[in-house]
């Protein structure tokens, strides 16, 4: 018996949320007194590999084959199936970010195993397999039974924590059966937001809302951002308006994230804006209107001018880290 | 070319949710029933890739899964432009389910493109256009948000972690839809609302199909204790609470 998870690189690097993924992978096969099989596709070196034993992989499977350079939702799922079979696992454990929501409902109908989908949290027990996820947008949450013997999860990012377990792992390569003829989606342009801090990855996020007045006014976002080390995000009529790019829409139908801070200037707190930030640890909300409802959902509040308040906050920072 | 939208019916993004029957039941009760934004989203761009004459797109067909009670949604989505529709009439149980049933009836028509939303606001399940495109043994392109057709060939953005990738696909090809394939979706006119009700609406009865899920209950999430209020004049005190109580600083 086995537990499967898929390890995402990028360029050859993995993130924490890998590390993280691997981590609920490797309790997950403590539960179950099985052993944690890590599969990753394409060129990572040996050392980042064996990052993944640190953290309770005790196989690592790699495959390295040209026509898989790309992302290609058919391909990929018939090689993880390909794995899960050979390593004999029941339980195939996926990120719930964008390539684990296009993998694991493919996965899930190929191998006939009941999807658990953004899990927050391990299963009381195996037997009934349930599990907790969040449901209508974060409003509610729903305990969901998984019925079938073989399972796929996608866990929500920054849910469950990172925690080390070192193991000395196997390392072994494995050849897929895979022809060129059986790929049908093709990449022609790859664009990278380079040095930009992923919304997706950050553990403090700073965003704004119409109550910033206009696009200029971000530069005091920026500053208090940069002092952080945060990155940047906005409501929706922002990002509608064409103040910032629609990467940075986090709401219910933009970016869905879990930092550990996210402060909202000029925010009022729309229940769409609130469904993509709720599963903040911390929210820090100012505000010039005392009744805006984003106030119910913050932990930390400042009624107050956000031209004025964001500056004064950002200058509070340097002196208390100097 | 045809093109179908796979279309869900869910509470109005604004609806407070609450629960009956020891919380295991979702309670209706005054709950307005929309279009799926992203589906709703999707479909908008498929009714302006048939508006477009550089196309030759010859129908936009919408298909959902669910009770009669569904149908106002559905008459929604032709009155906003969809040519046909088609209900399969069965309760939606999990993502499994739907995606069976969506299959069952796709596979007795030739559709070239199938959208569907990338996730629903209700299960947030983001399940089930993987597992339709898995069942027809189609390719599927995820996450998409830019979707343009030339010459019948496609070309899809799809939002990957960190970038975009620009994309080509074989045809039939299942679209997983997200924010950016359409900017706002389309609103139905007096005109379209009166078209829609002489517009088909098939319903087909389901096939026998099992879910592999099932929602035990549901839970509220915690009250969050009352909001600390800092002193615009001192946010000081407020960069101390985030460095010595919150410690996320």
């Amino acid at each position: 018996m086995a537990i499967l998870v898929y390890t995402e690189h990028w360029d050859g690097q993995f993130k924490k949320s890998t590390f993280e993924l691997v981590s609920y992978a490797s309790k997950l096969a403590e539960m179950a007194d099985a052993q944690t099989v890590a599969l990753s596709i394409g060129q990572v070196d040996e050392d980042n590999l064996r990052q993944l034993a640190d953290y309770g992989a005790d196989k690592i499977i790699t495959v390295n084959q040209a026509n898989l350079k790309y992302l290609d939702n058919q391909a990929y799922t018939s090689v993880i199936q390909q794995v899960a079979d050979q390593e004999g696992a029941d339980i195939m454990v996926l990120a719930h970010n964008n390539t684990g929501k296009a993998l694991a409902p493919r996965l899930s109908a190929r191998m006939q195993a009941a999807l658990g989908s953004e899990v927050n949290q391990l299963p009381a027990e195996l037997d009934p397999f349930v599990v907790n996820k969040k449901v209508f947008s974060g409003k509610a949450f729903a305990n969901v039974k998984l019925k079938t013997d073989k399972k796929v999860l996608t866990l929500a990012q920054n849910s469950f924590g990172i925690y080390e377990n070192t193991q000395e792992p196997i390392i072994e390569n494995f050849e897929p059966t895979l022809s060129d003829e059986q790929i049908k989606t093709q990449v022609t342009d790859v664009e990278k937001h380079r040095d930009k801090l992923l919304l997706t990855d950050a553990e403090l996020v700073v965003s704004g809302g119409r109550g910033m007045k206009s696009p200029e006014n971000w530069d005091k976002l920026n500053d208090l951002a940069n002092e952080l080390g945060a990155a940047l995000a906005c409501s929706r009529p922002v990002s509608d308006e064409g103040w910032r790019p629609h990467e940075e829409h986090t709401g219910q139908t933009g970016k869905i994230i879990a930092p550990d801070l996210y402060i909202a200037a000029g925010i009022s707190g729309a229940i769409q804006h609130i469904a993509g930030v709720s599963a903040a640890k911390y929210i820090v909300a100012i505000n010039n209107d005392p009744d805006a409802p984003i106030f119910e959902m913050a932990d930390y509040g400042i009624v107050g001018d956000a031209m004025q308040v964001l500056p004064e906050l950002t200058e509070a920072l340097r002196k208390a880290r100097s | 070319m045809k093109i179908l939208v796979c279309i869900s019916n869910v509470p109005d993004t604004t609806t407070k949710v609450r629960f009956t029957n020891d919380n295991t039941q979702l309670d209706t009760n005054g709950i307005q029933w929309v279009i799926n934004p992203w589906d709703e989203l999707a479909l908008t761009r498929a009714l302006q890739l048939k508006e477009d004459k550089n196309n030759s797109v010859e129908s936009v067909t919408v298909i959902h899964v669910g009770g009669k009670e569904s149908e106002p949604t559905i008459r929604k989505a032709l009155a906003i432009g969809a040519d046909d529709a088609i209900r399969v009439n069965a309760e939606p149980t999990d993502a499994y389910f739907v995606a069976s049933q969506l299959a069952e009836v796709i596979q007795q028509h030739d559709f070239d493109i199938i959208f569907a939303g990338i996730e629903s606001s209700d299960y947030n399940g983001a399940a089930v256009g993987g597992m339709l495109s898995e069942m027809l043994g189609m390719p599927s392109i995820s996450a998409v948000s830019s979707f343009e057709l030339e010459n019948d060939q496609v070309r899809i953005i799809r939002e990957i972690d960190g970038g975009k990738e620009t994309m080509t696909s074989q045809l039939p090809l299942v679209v997983v839809a997200q924010k950016g394939i359409a900017i706002e979706p389309r609103i139905a006119n007096m005109r379209g609302i009166m078209m829609a009700r002489k517009k088909p609406l098939n319903v087909v009865e389901p096939a026998e199909k099992d879910s592999m899920v099932d929602f035990v209950d549901f839970e509220l999430p915690q009250a969050k204790p009352p909001c600390k209020m800092v002193d615009p004049e001192n946010v000081q005190e407020l960069v101390d609470l985030l460095q010595n109580e919150a410690k996320v600083i």
